[in-house]
């Protein structure tokens, strides 16, 4: 048995007939997950042209909203995520030098800090709901005490952001998990990987919409 | 094997990213998440600068993001198109709502 350190004997990149080369066959993969990340970019960048919006408008409103939040849970959990997109990327490098016990434990760690995540978010939930902190008219104004009648349109935002920014958290898990099964499989290898890139693309999306989420609904407001 | 593997067509030449690049900014990306929390201290100081200081660091952590951990930085110029492609259409959603909202004569209903 070699090792794989000469030629690229064992591994194979495995190039299907409509690609010229297994570069070709790489990059092209690769550009169909950038135009997803496209639509991507665009569905939350949407999401933030609302809420700059509506912030413009009822400045009072969203200060007093955004009061209700507490920065330390948005801190950690941005270091959390931070730290998953760093596990997400080495995890490829892991394979790309056909290290894939190695690789296997930082996509273990990446699902393990995405469920750290959801665990930290939905406690953040749980202390809204109990205070009555609920979206649009499902707000519950007597009880908050909301300065604001309109109090509702701030936390519609609110969930409506991070409850997206959590299901694509969430489909992170699975995919991550997918991506975690086929490398203990040996599927992944120094010459095809193309599924890790794909889904550490996404995950790194997920990542960056997090990093504008926190200071946007936690810090400013 | 005397074979040249550069001509090869069945053989992947990846840009294998350096694990000491991975660790510099994934310490960067911590740093300036401490920043942003602690410039945040003198947001009153600030005023309304608070959110344009604030933004300006998440947009240096989103770069530092797309370009080492997305590997943008070493990818085709078809992708990095792509990719501007998208910050063009939202600068245009941005800007057309920014005219709109700058513009608006506010009026109310006699209702």
């Amino acid at each position: 048995m070699s090792t794989d350190n000469h030629a690229h004997g064992a591994h194979t990149a495995h190039v299907a007939h409509h690609f010229k080369t297994a570069d070709q066959q790489y990059s092209s993969g690769k550009e169909g997950i950038w135009l997803f990340m496209l639509t991507e970019i665009l569905m939350f960048g949407a999401i933030f042209v609302g809420y700059f919006y509506y912030h413009n408008q009822y400045p009072e409103m969203f200060a007093e909203g955004a009061k209700s939040l507490d920065w330390k849970m948005g801190f950690v959990n941005t270091l959390v995520l931070i730290f998953s997109s760093f596990t997400m990327a080495i995890s490829i490098s892991f394979i790309q030098k056909n290290q894939q016990k190695k690789a296997v434990l930082a996509l273990a760690t990446t699902i393990l800090c995405a469920a750290i995540f959801m665990v930290i978010k939905y406690f953040e939930y749980q202390h809204k709901f109990h205070l009555g902190l609920y979206p649009g008219k499902f707000l519950d104004a007597a009880k908050v005490g909301a300065e604001h009648a309109n109090l509702g349109l701030y936390f519609g935002f609110y969930y409506t952001m991070t409850g997206l920014h959590g299901i694509h958290v969430m489909i992170g898990i699975g995919l991550i998990t997918w991506c975690l099964l086929r490398t203990v499989r040996g599927d992944f290898h120094s010459q095809y990987w193309i599924p890790v890139e794909g889904v550490g693309l996404f995950w790194h999306i997920v990542d960056l919409i997090w990093i504008f989420l926190f200071p946007l609904l936690y810090l400013v407001g | 094997m005397a074979q040249n593997n550069d001509n090869n067509a069945n053989v992947l030449h990846p840009h294998i990213t350096p694990m000491a690049t991975y660790f510099k900014v994934a310490l960067a990306l911590f740093g300036l998440t401490f920043l942003t929390v602690f410039a945040h201290q003198f947001h009153h100081q600030m005023g309304s600068w608070a959110a344009p200081v604030a933004f300006l660091i998440a947009l240096i952590k989103a770069s530092l993001v797309i370009l080492w951990f997305m590997h943008l930085k070493d990818d085709t110029k078809m992708n990095r198109f792509i990719f501007a492609i998208g910050f063009v259409f939202l600068a245009l959603l941005f800007g057309i709502c920014a005219i709109d909202f700058a513009t608006r004569v506010p009026e109310f209903s006699p209702l």
